[in-house]
């Protein structure tokens, strides 16, 4: 059983997920945060991996994502941060990354060296399953859990599809839209956690545009868990290097998932 | 069995899973118009009417004299209407998109000859329509942007990366994204996840049925070359495929060499690139050592691409076209060339293959026959032309 999978049998616990962009504003900062996250309440953390053309992303983690570029960030010093990290968190570590840099890197070096380094595992949002054999049989060698996602446009039959295929957790996309801040979640997203709950028993947890705890009370009410992250961009940015307004929100989200 | 959207190892559907059920919706009704004679009946008679199809092939005689080899035939799509070939894929699929019941059309444009195209079709049928447009293209394409606004479109300027026609189609993209209940992405290329390949080669392969039957009845014979220019790859394809079995004819593909490959600053996928994803499918792609999508580098907007249609990756590895690159300074020589000749002024992206033709044509016999695809029309690029040359307007 790997660290995602013991996280999701605590009873009576909504599992609280951040993302960070690797490398934004530098990789000291992502060394800093995530140790800072983990003590604050998150019970997974996200590290993406920048890409030139992130197409399923809005401006904010765009422009994180360009900032890391400009500081160097790729592949390898990647799983290099990650491995440093896991020497100082205990929480699950998962990759978020467009396909292009992991395929370039090598999808079976990729998947070993993320093992190697302590990773637990992957979501690629532009890997549907339909492309993923490869990537599913290199992760599922080392143990690492390839997460798909789904959408409220995904119809019943691509809910059962990935329902199948998704290891660790399903990551449900909130809205029909990029990622990034916003000031409501949709009114159907209570019918597209329940068509997908009607299903499977996977843990489910819900992701984009989720940015106060308020919002991720509401979800964490109908699905397993909540992921945030444009929203800790946004104050990793405001801090200019002083996180304690992070950590406020963080435990303030934890706080409102506990309650 | 062959996989779904695959052109060997290339191609596929890497798209984020919102897209997914639209990308199958869109593959149904597609494979159902192509059965259905009513659409099919329709399509044909605006390509008619409207576009003013079939398009001319044209003896180019002054440039055959010229180049004092091969015989050297223009397939003229600079004629067609919007001055480009890239309103027969608008066309077809304005009329899928109408046909499914989308209500608001999308589509990227980098020379603005897609966008243009995209237009026309949506103001026809009645169908709003906002472009993306890089910022950069947008300056060196004034007078496409100010043709789409006529025609009742909405022209969005894109500022990520390097504001041209890679950074529109993410921005087009996630407006699909946002929107995909109601909204229809028109691509403009053989490039995207499936079926976009398919579906834009199957719209442009009217250009290569014609000149089939054109050069049948010219010559009594099939040509010994096809020239096309590619960036995407969407006029080439649509010249090369209906001549696909014929083996004895050679497709060659003209890349965009920028300021030269060995510069780096080019847009010359298939020569200088390496095998990746973006835009949702596998193929050629400029890139560099860490998998990030290099910027390129072309006079010509339209070819400021850094990736090509997954077909093409095919045809390249299993040699079916042989692919080549012309630098900006052959594609200008090329323009002034087919101007001089020819009273022809073509679009900077087609007189890469203009270039390339001439050239060849002057290595051959005078019994071989050339085909150039002339893709466009280079009204649009006359400003950049004088400003190169260094002429004042």
């Amino acid at each position: 059983m790997n660290r995602i999978d013991t996280l999701f049998l605590r009873k009576n616990h909504k599992t609280l997920v951040a993302y960070i962009t690797v490398g934004y504003p530098d990789i000291a900062a992502t060394r800093e945060i995530v140790p800072l996250l983990a003590a604050s309440g998150c019970d997974m953390v996200e590290l993406g991996i920048p890409f030139s053309d992130p197409l399923a992303d809005g401006i904010t983690i765009q422009q994180a994502s360009y900032r890391a570029l400009q500081n160097g960030v790729n592949v390898p010093l990647c799983l290099e941060t990650a491995a440093e990290l896991r020497e100082k968190v205990t929480i699950p570590l998962v990759f978020m990354g467009y396909f292009n840099p992991v395929y370039h890197y090598g999808v079976a070096n990729f998947c070993r060296e993320c093992r190697q380094m302590g990773v637990d595992g992957l979501i690629i949002p532009d890997l549907p399953p339909e492309e993923g054999d490869n990537m599913e049989i290199s992760a599922k060698q080392e143990g690492l859990d390839l997460v798909y996602l789904l959408a409220p446009s995904s119809t019943d039959e691509r809910i059962r599809l990935v329902a199948e295929r998704s290891q660790g957790f399903i990551y449900l996309v909130s809205v029909t839209g990029v990622t990034g801040a916003r000031a409501s979640l949709p009114a159907e997203l209570g019918t597209f956690v329940s068509r997908v709950r009607k299903i499977t028993d996977k843990p489910l947890c819900v992701g984009f545009g989720i940015s106060t705890p308020e919002q991720a009370q509401n979800v964490a009410s109908i699905a397993d868990g909540v992921i945030v992250g444009s929203q800790i961009i946004r104050l990793i940015e405001e801090g200019k290097g002083d996180y304690d307004n992070l950590q406020t929100f963080v435990c303030n989200l934890r706080t409102a998932l506990d309650s | 069995m062959k996989k779904r959207g695959y052109y060997g190892e290339y191609g596929g559907i890497f798209v984020p899973e919102v897209l997914l059920p639209a990308i199958n919706e869109l593959e149904a009704a597609f494979l159902e118009i192509q059965q259905d004679r009513q659409f099919q009946e329709e399509l044909r008679r605006l390509a008619e009417e409207w576009v003013g199809r079939p398009t001319a092939l044209h003896f180019a005689r002054q440039l055959t004299e010229h180049c004092g080899g091969a015989r050297i035939y223009l397939k003229r799509e600079d004629l067609a209407h919007t001055g480009a070939h890239k309103i027969n894929n608008a066309l077809g699929q304005g009329l899928l998109a109408k046909r499914m019941g989308k209500k608001r059309i999308i589509a990227e444009t980098g020379a603005g000859q897609h966008g243009v195209a995209t237009a026309a079709v949506c103001a026809m049928l009645g169908m709003p329509c906002v472009v993306y447009m890089g910022e950069e293209d947008i300056r060196r394409q004034a007078i496409n942007v100010f043709r789409m606004k006529l025609m009742g479109t909405e022209v969005r300027p894109v500022s990520s990366g390097s504001k041209t026609l890679k950074d529109a189609v993410n921005e087009a993209i996630r407006d699909w994204v946002t929107n995909v209940r109601d909204t229809y992405y028109l691509l403009g290329s053989v490039v995207g996840p499936h079926p976009y390949p398919l579906m834009v080669r199957e719209f442009q392969s009217v250009i290569g049925q014609e000149a089939r039957e054109q050069i049948l009845s010219a010559e009594e014979r099939l040509p010994d070359y096809i020239v096309a220019c590619v960036g995407g790859g969407s006029n080439a394809i649509g010249i090369f495929h209906p001549f696909y079995e014929d083996k004895e004819v050679q497709f060659i593909g003209v890349e965009a060499g920028g300021e030269g490959l060995a510069s780096g600053k080019h847009a010359a996928s298939l020569l200088g690139g390496r095998v990746g994803i973006l835009h949702g499918s596998r193929s050629y792609l400029l890139q560099d050592d860490d998998g990030q999508i290099k910027e390129t580098h072309s006079i010509s907007a339209g070819l400021d691409y850094p990736g090509v249609g997954p077909e093409h990756s095919f045809y390249k590895d299993s040699g079916r076209a042989h692919y080549v690159s012309v630098d900006d300074q052959g594609a200008l020589e090329g323009f002034q060339l087919l101007s001089r000749v020819e009273g022809i002024i073509p679009a900077l992206e087609s007189a890469h293959a203009i270039a390339y033709a001439a050239e060849l044509a002057g290595t051959l016999e005078k019994d071989k026959i050339i085909v150039v695809n002339l893709s466009g029309r280079g009204d649009k690029d006359i400003d950049t032309v004088a400003r190169v040359l260094g002429v004042q307007l």
